[in-house]
């Protein structure tokens, strides 16, 4: 029974001690600028295509879904109201958090699990510089400031297919009541907790693909390993972070 | 240990998981000496290297490097400590997503107490390149290359900061004999050019026959067969499962009777 937990333990104990160190990193440097903007690049406009896309259908599928349930009450014209609430509360943070946990988790874990198989990492510290200062910190620099980003993109994208599917297909609404209960709807708490989650779920998302990345072992069959890891690992958490926060902000 | 030794390990050992790496191992490198680490794979070579770049933290034992004991110092410090190393990986260890150029200029760029001007950056890396004889691949990356110039760009960068100890990872792994013979013929130029302090870790016997055999004329531009200088200032170092089973001159090891060594060393 130890056996089995030890694994776990010990990678969580390796987990933690690598986040502190580089949120330790964070104020030390040298800081690496040009890694930082070439990471916000791959992982924020790299990422733009699959978040507008994926935000746009969220927004249109749930006025497809509530269309019926709302017309049952005689609310269909709150449809803007539905789809503003939960795409910046819950589906705008969580399904772009998925979209780049699936994309650049991998990424990372991948690129940087290539490199310490092919000794790229050791190099790295033998000629002077510090691996988690100049791999982990830009990535995580960049995810955390990228993520809030694509999220309110994201958001907006999803309200739009909304009005297509609310106003234009089904005509449940007018286009200026659609936006006007939308942003009416729409409450400083509802805000704060839009834009604190994917925040939280950048840092995770870093940390959980350069882990699994910089722990690599066994050869190109070990990279593949850490790649699914980091992803399953890095979406797992963000499903459970966003019940976390949410349970949180509901008590306030 | 030899208060004049460049690096010196003083029962070090080293355990991963269930498996001891390395068991109470001692040696000491002077200064300009050659040590010629042998061992077949698995036998730790790697594993001491690692442990004298820092890479790797000893269970037990001391690791003095230029008179300092750097057993237990941290991460930052071992950074100055590196940058009077220079270093060759196994398949090495160029960043694939660099020129050959940057590359070679990265230790010049990044070691922090070199402090190299940029603008003599350009020129130190066409001189190191052009010592491995690979002047013309600077826009190049490492992909692009063969086995054998990627391990030649790898000395380049290893003696690019002109480094005071140079550590050489099993540099012939892999490679062809005659590629194998020109990639250690490259490690005798820089050494007897310049008098660093070398330690190669190999599994091949021919190389240390060359590197304790022969040295570099710099009238000719060839190795010839060392009378005694090389010979002189070259040890072997053989391990066997993570135990030194030899430590002494090319002669005591020509000499030897211990069967490991006997079968090992001398094929």
């Amino acid at each position: 029974m130890l056996d089995l937990l030890k694994t776990p333990v010990v990678s969580f104990q390796e987990f933690v001690f690598l986040s502190l160190r580089t949120l330790r990193g964070l104020l030390r440097r040298p800081h690496y600028f040009d890694d930082i903007f070439l990471q916000m690049d791959i992982i924020g406009v790299g990422s733009l295509p699959v978040v507008v896309l994926t935000g746009f259908f969220s927004g249109a599928v749930m006025a497809l879904q509530m269309s019926r349930a709302l017309q049952t009450y005689g609310a269909a014209t709150q449809v803007g109201q539905i789809v503003a609430i939960t795409l910046v509360r819950e589906m705008g943070p969580v399904l772009t958090a998925l979209m780049v946990a699936g994309r650049n988790a991998s990424g990372m874990a991948s690129e940087l699990g290539s490199m310490k198989v092919t000794e790229q990492i050791d190099a790295m510290r033998a000629l002077g510089t510090d691996p988690i200062l100049k791999l982990v910190k830009p990535r995580l620099v960049a995810t955390a400031f990228v993520l809030p980003l694509l999220t309110i993109i994201s958001d907006f994208v999803g309200m739009i297919g909304g009005w297509l599917v609310a106003c234009l297909l089904l005509s449940l609404t007018t286009s200026s009541q659609y936006w006007n209960n939308s942003w009416r709807a729409l409450e400083y708490n509802d805000i704060a907790q839009g834009l604190i989650k994917p925040f939280v779920f950048a840092i995770v998302i870093a940390l959980v693909g350069c882990f699994y990345g910089m722990r690599t072992t066994g050869g190109t069959q070990g990279v593949g390993r850490a790649t699914t890891q980091a992803v399953v690992v890095a979406s797992v958490w963000v499903v459970v972070l966003t019940f976390i926060i949410g349970r949180v902000f509901v008590n306030m | 240990m030899d208060a004049a030794a460049v690096l010196s390990f003083d029962q070090v050992s080293i355990q991963f998981e269930d498996v001891v790496a390395l068991r109470s191992v001692s040696f000491a490198v002077g200064s300009s000496e050659s040590l010629i680490v042998l061992g077949a794979a698995g036998s730790g070579k790697t594993t001491l290297l690692k442990i004298a770049l820092g890479l790797l933290r000893p269970d037990s034992g001391r690791v003095h490097l230029f008179g300092q004991d750097v057993t237990g110092i941290a991460e930052t410090e071992w950074f100055d400590v590196r940058s009077r190393i220079g270093v060759l990986f196994q398949e090495g260890g160029l960043f694939d997503s660099l020129t050959i150029e940057e590359n070679v200029a990265y230790p010049l760029r990044y070691q922090r107490l070199l402090e190299v001007p940029e603008e003599q950056i350009a020129p130190r890396v066409q001189q190191s390149l052009d010592f491995v004889e690979l002047g013309h691949t600077l826009e190049k990356f490492p992909s692009e290359l063969s086995g054998g110039m990627r391990r030649r760009v790898g000395i380049a960068r290893a003696i690019v900061t002109q480094p005071q100890l140079l550590l050489y990872d099993s540099p012939t792994a892999g490679l062809d004999p005659i590629t194998a013979n020109n990639i250690v013929s490259l490690i005798v130029k820089g050494r007897d050019l310049r008098h660093t302090t070398t330690v190669m870790v190999t599994h091949r016997a021919q190389d240390g026959e060359i590197m304790a055999g022969y040295r570099f004329d710099a009238r000719t531009q060839h190795l010839v067969p060392s009378q005694n200088g090389a010979r002189a200032s070259t040890r072997y170092l053989v391990l066997r499962d993570g135990e030194v089973v030899f430590d002494g001159t090319p002669g005591e090891l020509a000499a030897s009777r211990d069967p490991y060594v006997v079968r090992f060393a001398r094929h």
